[in-house]
């Protein structure tokens, strides 16, 4: 079986199923009214979560590529990242809904009165980019070098994001810390053997392994 | 306001367990708010009295008992109903202390004994923005305060819940200074409206809900109604209450329910109530400003938070 095939027919449903799950979840638990005793609240924590979650295993095609050689997962780095930005915008919505009425002046006071919302918009804001120019022609028009310069913001989306859980949780951070953990393996796993490939290989070798 | 001493609830008045769950049904397959089925019309007639508001149905049961915060028992909110379990709420002893002429060690029955049970409907908002209605059962604190008598240097009144890590393994934990206190001005525990609660819904207080007696103060945030309690201590001076402990600038001793003073977070000009899916506005002092306002003539309502 080729690389391509397994991806096709394999990887890519799997990926569809698995971050279907939680909406399919959801949707299952708003029919039957079986959310818990604050629905909103759980719609909220589930989707942030998912964006949350999916972000961060974007993050990790590079590592592995690293580790294993294995290429295939930029193949799939693309619909992952689609995932996380579709969880952001229901959880975005749900806020602006249920705790706003959809009120631009309410939602407006809210980002600018309180960091844990602005940090959420704001990562909201870079997923919403990076969505729009993740088609392969939005690539061709930017250029592969600034497509790719745009794209590192990525990372800059999920410390907003994880800076966003943790300032609206009440006491009790080990959730967020735990995911900011999480953040800070990955980030480490891109710098470090990055700096150490500079060190020991020349100009040629560098720009491949940048190239991803 | 006067509240007129009710009668003790008769056994025979209390709705049959089996009662209780058929009738819900019913009335939930009759699209009418399950709640309200459970509780006599005695106690509705009261809701609508003391909320002065015709839409604060009664929350269900099994969400007043699935839905806590009492962080001896794990901070998620289906953790205190998951693993309460392990708290031994009887023999129940509570010390008394401090400048009072009745301290002493009292086992609850003895403490309670002679002192008129009531039965109050009452809003219950948390600081973190979503609320509840409550059919409490207890005693007012007032009438439990005449009897211990507090004597002439007795401004404050302090409550503090069990510190027992073994029955209550969240104690483990660092989220929180341990035990957990509260406490009240006196002539805010002198209030008619506040109560040391020992049930809801007729029924004896389930462990997570604070078991057998917590205190309940409608118009302050929910963080004020210490839980489990083991010491009642009445004392000179104010002293910092767990949460302003772990957390000064967001939490105070006060804890008015105000939707005019914000949580350096979070906005609390509105709420969610449990069950429903949009926010409503947050009344001042949680819709009590008629009974309790007076209170705070002349304080500075955003210093003392």
């Amino acid at each position: 079986m080729t690389t391509t095939a397994i991806i096709r027919w394999g990887l890519k449903p799997l990926i569809w199923v698995a971050c279907l799950g939680p909406a399919a979840w959801l949707v299952h638990g708003v029919l039957r009214a079986d959310l818990g005793a604050d629905p909103v609240k759980t719609l909220t924590h589930t989707t942030g979560l998912s964006a949350l979650i999916i972000l961060l295993v974007t993050l990790t095609v590079t590592p592995i590529r690293r580790l294993t050689g294995f290429n295939g997962l930029v193949r799939v780095r693309r619909l992952l990242g689609l995932f996380a930005f579709f969880y952001a915008v229901i959880h975005l919505l749900i806020y602006a809904v249920f705790d706003h009425r959809l009120n631009p002046a309410e939602i407006a006071a809210d980002i600018v009165e309180h960091p844990w919302v602005l940090v959420g918009f704001s990562a909201f804001l870079i997923l919403l980019v990076l969505a729009i120019t993740s088609p392969l022609a939005m690539v061709r028009r930017l250029g592969g070098k600034r497509w790719q310069r745009l794209h590192r913001l990525i990372y800059v989306a999920a410390g907003l994001a994880v800076l966003h859980f943790l300032w609206l949780v009440k006491k009790d951070i080990s959730e967020p810390l735990r995911y900011g953990a999480v953040l800070l393996v990955l980030l480490l796993a891109r710098i470090i053997p990055r700096v150490r490939a500079a060190s020991h290989t020349g100009p040629g070798r560098d720009a491949a392994l940048q190239s991803d | 306001m006067l509240i007129r001493r009710p009668p003790d609830i008769r056994s025979s008045e209390i709705t049959d367990e089996k009662l209780y769950l058929t009738r819900r049904q019913w009335l939930a397959a009759a699209g009418i708010g399950a709640g309200i089925a459970l509780v006599p019309e005695r106690l509705l007639a009261g809701a609508r009295r003391l909320t002065g508001q015709t839409d604060d149905k009664i929350t269900p049961y099994d969400v007043i008992t699935t839905f806590n915060n009492y962080y001896e028992f794990g901070t998620g909110k289906d953790d205190p109903a998951r693993n309460a379990h392990t708290l031994k709420t009887s023999p129940w002893t509570i010390s008394v202390e401090g400048d009072v002429k009745r301290p002493g060690r009292y086992p609850l029955d003895d403490l309670l004994r002679g002192l008129p049970v009531v039965e109050r409907v009452y809003r219950m908002r948390c600081v973190e923005g979503w609320s509840m209605v409550i059919p409490w059962m207890g005693i007012q604190l007032k009438d439990l305060i005449k009897q211990l008598e507090p004597g002439p240097n007795a401004r404050f009144i302090q409550f503090t819940t069990l510190l027992d890590p073994q029955q209550m393994p969240g104690q483990d934990s660092e989220v929180l200074e341990w035990p957990y206190v509260e406490g009240l001005r006196l002539d805010e525990a002198n209030h008619p409206l506040t109560l040391l609660s020992t049930g809801i819904y007729g029924k004896p207080l389930p462990n997570q809900n604070g078991a057998p007696i917590r205190l309940t103060v409608p118009w302050k945030y929910g963080f004020k109604g210490g839980k489990s309690i083991v010491r009642i201590r009445f004392l000179p001076s104010q002293f910092r209450n767990t949460w302003n402990i772990a957390a000064p600038h967001e939490y105070g001793f006060y804890a008015n329910v105000n939707p005019d003073v914000d949580h350096p977070r979070w906005s609390q000009k509105r709420e969610r109530r449990l069950g429903e899916y949009f926010r409503r506005p947050t009344l001042p002092f949680n819709g009590y400003a008629d009974q309790v306002a007076s209170l705070y003539s002349g304080m500075d309502l955003k210093k003392n938070f």
